[in-house]
């Protein structure tokens, strides 16, 4: 059964779009990525044209985000002051990539950059990540006890210092907002909510704990999404709410199988699968930039 | 013998099945009839050359930025744009024979049929360009690959089907009907399609383009509610 989308202006297939909602959302409650970065290209795969698949993209990621962290909420692993502190950031550095955005359109080099920044930063985290959690699995067969890394970095020599109390850490608001301030400008030039960044660095820069991780940054996706969401509608018309509408239906379903898969999963095994998935998109779209294609020519 | 050398006045009368096409929520491409019939003010001669009847349907043309990838530090980039100064956004062409063997380039040009002749694309421009511009709307299905067959009977009545594809662009479209004989268009008709969304495709492609403020907030709303609803239901279902 074909349902014609009235923004995207094309007729797909509803249970092609349902299984593909369900799959991202079952992504997301399990690991805490709005699941933009497999949404997005997924959409281009099924025949939306990428404008409308990245503005409807950030309108399904706040669907599917707001459920997730809803469960997060439950269990008391959001960091509330986290979260806030980050989408300050988050949102400046949106308001900076929207405008990045829109230079690069009118150079007409819009998809070349999406994929390259794709490829460099899931290629990057995904193999940071991939070592990172092979070495904890090896460590933990090998029955060595593991060490207590709490050294102090250059991170705990910043003013502004704050308790933290969900995450127990003492550090400064400058690291944070920082890193809310790229994750914002990547999301806005990738069309992502930026979980699958955001969550490695609440990690390995901030050094919370992988517990609270998850929820932390789907509440502050929320917010980051919602607002791409609204300078795509109003800038470029590109949200097609009924693709949303189908997209966050199957999505908000999948969310909640996700989460609870992902509880009984341990962290370390949680963070491989992830590592696993990020390297095979990466890899699928270098291919794409190497591989001589077969349609050399493209329409606007 | 009388009269051999007299051109016999000719006219056509045409109808289409629909001239109004609603893309609706299922939407999944459409068909047009189109059919009619040779009025000849007298009677035709028995010795002229057969007739023969070509229908092109053309949507509304714009003119459409084409990019060609080139290699450059070992991956594929885009290189600069090229305008195609008027292409349409849908063509089919149908005819009793091949178009091409029905008219000749003059007349084809002269009127404006076939592919080669309404994409339009300005001397300085590469060749393939163009090429490239019908290629991948042929593969999109908005370019019909081949011509379909017109069917005359009795060299009078004929009728061709059009298939539009799920991906159809709104506007006015054309369906032109041309009467060929020895090489020549002896007359011509044209009759209008408009293509248009309908019901809730409509109001949703409006309020979009028109309050695109209200759109958006409506479709975060939609989102939060469905994300609120489906956790809360999921907790429900637990209990």
């Amino acid at each position: 059964m074909h349902i014609y989308f009235p923004v995207a202006e094309v007729s797909v297939n509803l249970f092609l779009l349902l299984g593909l909602g369900g799959i991202v959302g079952v992504l997301s409650g399990m690991f805490g990525v709005g699941g933009g970065f497999i949404l997005t290209p997924l959409l281009f795969m099924v025949g939306i044209p990428p404008a409308v698949a990245v503005a409807t993209g950030s309108n399904q990621i706040v669907a599917s985000s707001l459920s997730g962290v809803l469960a997060h909420f439950k269990r008391k692993t959001v960091d509330l002051k986290m979260g806030l502190i980050l989408l300050i950031g988050g949102l400046a550095g949106a308001m900076v990539g929207v405008r990045i955005f829109s230079y690069l359109k009118e150079l007409g080099q819009v998809d070349l950059f999406v994929t390259l920044t794709y490829v460099v930063f899931l290629g990057l985290i995904g193999g940071l990540m991939f070592v990172e959690s092979l070495n904890a699995i090896l460590k933990s067969r090998s029955n060595k006890p593991r060490k207590k890394t709490k050294h102090h970095t250059w991170i705990h020599g910043l003013p502004f210092k704050t308790r933290f109390r969900t995450s127990k850490l003492y550090i400064s608001v400058i690291p944070p907002i920082l890193v809310g301030f790229l994750v914002g400008i990547l999301s806005a030039v990738m069309g992502v909510g930026g979980g699958f960044i955001m969550v490695p660095a609440m990690i390995y820069i901030l050094g919370m704990p992988t517990k609270v991780v998850v929820g932390t940054s789907l509440f502050q996706i929320i917010f980051v999404a919602a607002f791409a969401t609204l300078m795509h509608a109003m800038e470029n018309f590109t949200v097609d709410a009924l693709l949303a509408l189908v997209l966050i239906l199957s999505g908000v379903i999948g969310a909640q199988i996700g989460t609870k898969l992902g509880l009984k999963l341990k962290a370390e095994q949680l963070r491989i699968l992830l590592a696993l998935m990020v390297l095979a998109m990466c890899f699928k779209l270098g291919l794409g930039l190497v591989l001589t294609p077969g349609e050399l020519f493209s329409v606007s | 013998m009388f009269g051999a050398t007299v051109a016999t006045a000719q006219s056509i009368v045409t109808d289409l099945s629909q001239n109004d096409v609603s893309i609706t929520a299922n939407f999944d491409g459409s068909q047009i009839f189109i059919f009619g019939a040779v009025k000849s003010a007298i009677m035709p001669d028995v010795n002229a050359a057969p007739l023969d009847v070509i229908i092109e349907v053309a949507g509304p043309s714009a003119p459409v930025e084409v990019r060609k990838k080139v290699h450059k530090f070992g991956i594929w980039v885009n290189g600069p744009a090229v305008e195609i100064a008027q292409a349409p956004v849908f063509y089919s062409l149908a005819g009793t024979r091949p178009v091409r063997e029905i008219l000749p380039d003059e007349e084809r040009a002269k009127y404006n049929i076939g592919l080669d002749y309404v994409v339009q694309a300005s001397d300085d421009i590469a060749p393939e360009y163009k090429d490239a511009l019908i290629r991948i709307r042929q593969e999109r299905g908005t370019f019909a690959k081949l011509e379909s067959p017109v069917k005359l009977s009795e060299q009078t009545l004929f009728t061709t089907k059009v298939n539009l594809p799920s991906n159809l662009v709104e506007g006015d479209y054309t369906a032109s009907i041309y009467l060929v004989r020895d090489q020549a268009v002896v007359a011509s008709s044209v009759s209008e399609i408009t293509v248009r969304k309908a019901g809730m495709e409509r109001w949703i492609y409006n309020l979009a383009h028109e309050k695109p403020l209200i759109y958006g907030l409506l479709s975060l709303l939609v989102a939060l509610v469905a994300g609120y609803g489906a956790s809360t239901i999921f907790r429900l279902m637990k209990r």
